[in-house]
């Protein structure tokens, strides 16, 4: 059962990121994108995270996508992309993905163990999560908190128009 | 149960995938996107590997890459908007010189 939910989500994960690759439409991009995103947080769930799975889910598929999307209608570009004239790049990714294959190749051959079954006092509950946030993890925590609000100042302020345009 | 390596093989073609997307997309809001799909494949191989070290630690390092990654989407869809302002362009091979 476990095996064929995560081969239909890794399925549809895959073909919608090669959706977006394929599609030249940024719109048609966002969705597929927002499905991938909802296909990794059901991934995340099968790996027994659902405080992730959720936050991957609301965060991710919802709060990040909406930013894409309002960008892209702000944008908006009529004309479409003329078709590719320079061949580099895609010279470029080739070697760079070959290059990714085989270091990503020797990293993984090690991995061929089974999961392990967690023990109960540490299972990735929200419950524990919360509680090795705030006390093992409390100023990465706050520093965060700070890096959002530095984030959305620097946002407001980048856009802003100026007064005296 | 699951085999570890399906979900790393999974997160290797996941970057992959959006490398490919990165270099091959001439937009910047696409390109933005394929660096969101190296993200997630990387929060996937961490979520994997703590699912089978029995740790917690993966998962609060994935909690703060989602909160970064948020600020960092509020901040970079920012300055494309004032890109796509200054130059009405947002093709990444129209913006070659950087002056303010």
């Amino acid at each position: 059962m476990a095996h064929i939910l995560f081969f239909l989500l890794a399925f549809v994960c895959v073909i919608s990121v090669l959706g977006m690759i394929i599609s030249k439409n940024q719109a048609y991009n966002a969705l597929f994108l927002i499905l991938a995103f909802a296909c990794t947080g059901g991934l995340f769930a099968l790996l027994g995270a659902p405080f992730i799975a959720t936050v991957q889910i609301i965060i991710y598929a919802g709060a990040i996508m909406i930013l894409f999307v309002f960008v892209i209608m702000m944008i908006n570009v009529r004309e479409g992309l003329p078709p590719e004239k320079k061949k580099w790049t895609v010279y470029l990714s080739i070697g760079v993905v070959v290059v990714f294959l085989v270091e990503l190749f020797f990293a993984v051959k090690g991995t061929l163990v089974p999961l392990g079954t967690a023990p109960v006092e540490h299972a990735a509950t929200p419950a524990n999560l919360g509680r090795i946030l705030f006390t093992q993890y409390l100023y990465p925590f706050e520093i965060t908190s700070l890096l959002i609000i530095v984030a959305i100042v620097g946002a407001i302020v980048l856009v802003k128009k100026k007064e005296e345009q | 149960m699951i085999p570890l390596s399906y979900f790393i093989i999974l997160s290797v073609v996941l970057f992959i995938l959006g490398t490919i997307a990165f270099f091959i997309k001439r937009d910047l809001i696409t390109q933005f996107m394929a660096v969101e799909i190296m993200l997630n494949a990387a929060n996937l191989a961490f979520i994997a590997f703590a699912k089978a070290s029995n740790s917690l630690d993966g998962h609060v390092i994935v909690f703060f890459i989602i909160t970064v990654a948020a600020a960092e989407a509020a901040v970079g869809l920012a300055i494309i908007l004032l890109v796509f302002r200054q130059r009405k362009t947002i093709k990444s091979e129209d913006i070659r010189e950087m002056k303010g």
